[in-house]
């Protein structure tokens, strides 16, 4: 555990690598994901609790910041513009948000069919999100905490090695109630795991000690 | 008294407004369109239609259709969706769609992925370039800071309530709808990933898409979200659709990467089993 934490902490997970996660912040609440081995994506997608059709679009928060990469200051938003959660700290510099989750499909075009078999992010998202009353129409495009995916000038773009080390963080500020879905990503295929899934550390905290 | 007081003088008048013309509507049926492209026949048009600015259209195509969208007068922005019209649950999944071919641009034998790793159709054809897959469409919230307005009845429409109305009539809700494409105004990502706004590539400039599964298709043609111009500026959207064949294994698309081969692989495998091809 984060000692900086102890006196406003609500909760700590640690989520085993390929795992899934979900768990509803409270406005005002604060989720802080934390790298334990370093180098591991952390796929997340967020709804806002009160009404799931309201969830977090990559394209309305990348039109809105005007900018591909997530860090400190980014606005996560609803594919109506409305702030869902906002990025207050970030030790790792910047996060990805167009690579998406990887799946079964996805991974059969990438590497081969021989992969098809793996378990992946959107398994995780599928059985975590069923949880809530959300399927399949409810996954869109969505955050990779910890994932390096830069785009070259002619548009060549790809996942590469990690800027992420062992104890860097990312803190998310709650601007409504929010329901987080985690997929501990499972990828073994890629770098953006450096080819070896660990678990992160989930904190919830509220600040001022909590209601 | 008006000519319109009576049933049968209001029935007079509205029959008098048949065959009206104007400048941006349907043309019905599809082989009627004034214009067919070379070497098209026109009774192999299916679709012919041309969108205001700020309007929306849909359809479902078959497989093997070609689907031509013309920004007329160089400032259109087609935003695109697409699902499987067997089971819509399938759809357009543009984060596979640039993470899978390793781009972000949209350009030239680029397949539109769905998010089952198939191909629901294939860009076969582009003289514009400047596209986008990064930014969605445009809010109620953000053209009413713009512009003063976002509504589908004022005078800019945003684009996420427009794909709103054009889903609900075929069956799909709000939360059917992913980010989705847009073409003829196009962004480009910087060294530190802020976008810059390229703007159109001109009059004239078309793109034509290759329908590999049977598709929805939604548009709308509205200002992209990132435009920086003051003023709502959108023009009209030529449509036009018509009967041709479906990419094969003799098609230059077919092996253009080694992953668009394994998504037609993928799609011919699914087409077989479900008896469409």
């Amino acid at each position: 555990m984060s000692t900086a934490y102890e006196s406003q902490l609500e909760v700590s997970f640690d989520v085993p690598a390929r795992a899934p996660f979900s768990t509803v912040l409270q406005q005002g609440q604060e989720l802080a994901i934390m790298d334990l081995g370093g180098n591991q994506a952390v796929d997340f997608l967020c709804y806002d609790a009160n009404d799931t059709s309201k969830r977090y679009s990559a394209a309305a928060t990348i039109a809105a910041q005007r900018n591909i990469f997530l860090t400190t200051g980014s606005v996560l938003r609803t594919q109506e513009g409305a702030p869902l959660l906002t990025v207050v700290a970030d030790t790792c510099g910047r996060h990805d948000t167009l690579g998406g989750a990887c799946s079964k499909e996805s991974n059969s075009l990438r590497y081969g069919q021989h992969t098809r078999h793996q378990h992946a992010c959107v398994e995780n998202f599928l059985i975590e999100g069923a949880k809530w009353g959300l399927g399949k129409r409810d996954l869109v495009s969505n955050v990779n905490w910890y994932m390096n995916v830069p785009v070259e000038a002619d548009g060549t773009l790809g996942i590469v090695d990690g800027i992420s080390a062992p104890g860097l963080e990312v803190r998310l500020r709650a601007e409504t109630d929010v329901l987080v879905l985690v997929s501990n990503c499972p990828q073994i295929n890629n770098p953006c795991n450096g080819f070896d899934p660990t678990p992160v550390r989930m904190i919830v905290i509220s600040p001022g000690g909590g209601e | 008294m008006s000519t319109t007081a009576t049933t049968y003088g209001a029935r007079d008048h509205a029959r008098a407004q048949a065959g009206t013309v104007v400048d941006t509507m349907p043309s019905i049926p599809a082989s009627t369109w004034a214009d067919p492209p070379a070497g098209v026949a026109p009774e192999a048009l299916t679709w012919a239609e041309t969108v205001a600015g700020g309007g929306y259209t849909h359809k479902v195509l078959a497989r093997g259709t070609r689907l031509r969208l013309t920004d007329v007068d160089g400032d259109a922005c087609a935003h695109l969706l697409l699902f499987n019209a067997e089971g819509p649950w399938e759809r357009l999944n543009v984060a596979d769609t640039v993470k899978v071919q390793w781009n972000a641009y949209l350009g030239e034998s680029v397949a539109l992925l769905s998010d089952q790793a198939r191909v629901l159709a294939t860009i076969v054809a582009d003289s514009g370039g400047r596209h986008d897959a990064l930014c969605g469409t445009s809010t109620v919230d953000g053209n009413t800071e713009r512009y003063g307005d976002g509504s589908p009845q004022g005078p800019s429409p945003a684009g996420l309530p427009l794909f709103t109305l054009a889903a609900a009539k075929n069956g799909l809700e709000p939360r059917d709808l992913p980010p989705s494409l847009s073409f003829f105004q196009g962004v480009r990502v910087q060294p530190d990933g802020g976008l810059e706004f390229t703007g159109s590539a001109g009059a004239g400039r078309s793109v034509d898409l290759r329908i590999e599964i049977p598709s929805i298709v939604l548009l709308a043609n509205v200002a992209h979200p990132v435009d920086p111009r003051p003023d709502y500026t959108v023009s009209k959207l030529e449509v036009l659709a018509w009967h041709d064949r479906p990419t094969t294994p003799d098609s230059p698309e077919w092996t253009h990467t080694p992953e668009a081969q394994r998504a037609f692989e993928n799609t011919a495998d699914y087409l077989t089993a479900r008896g469409i091809a």
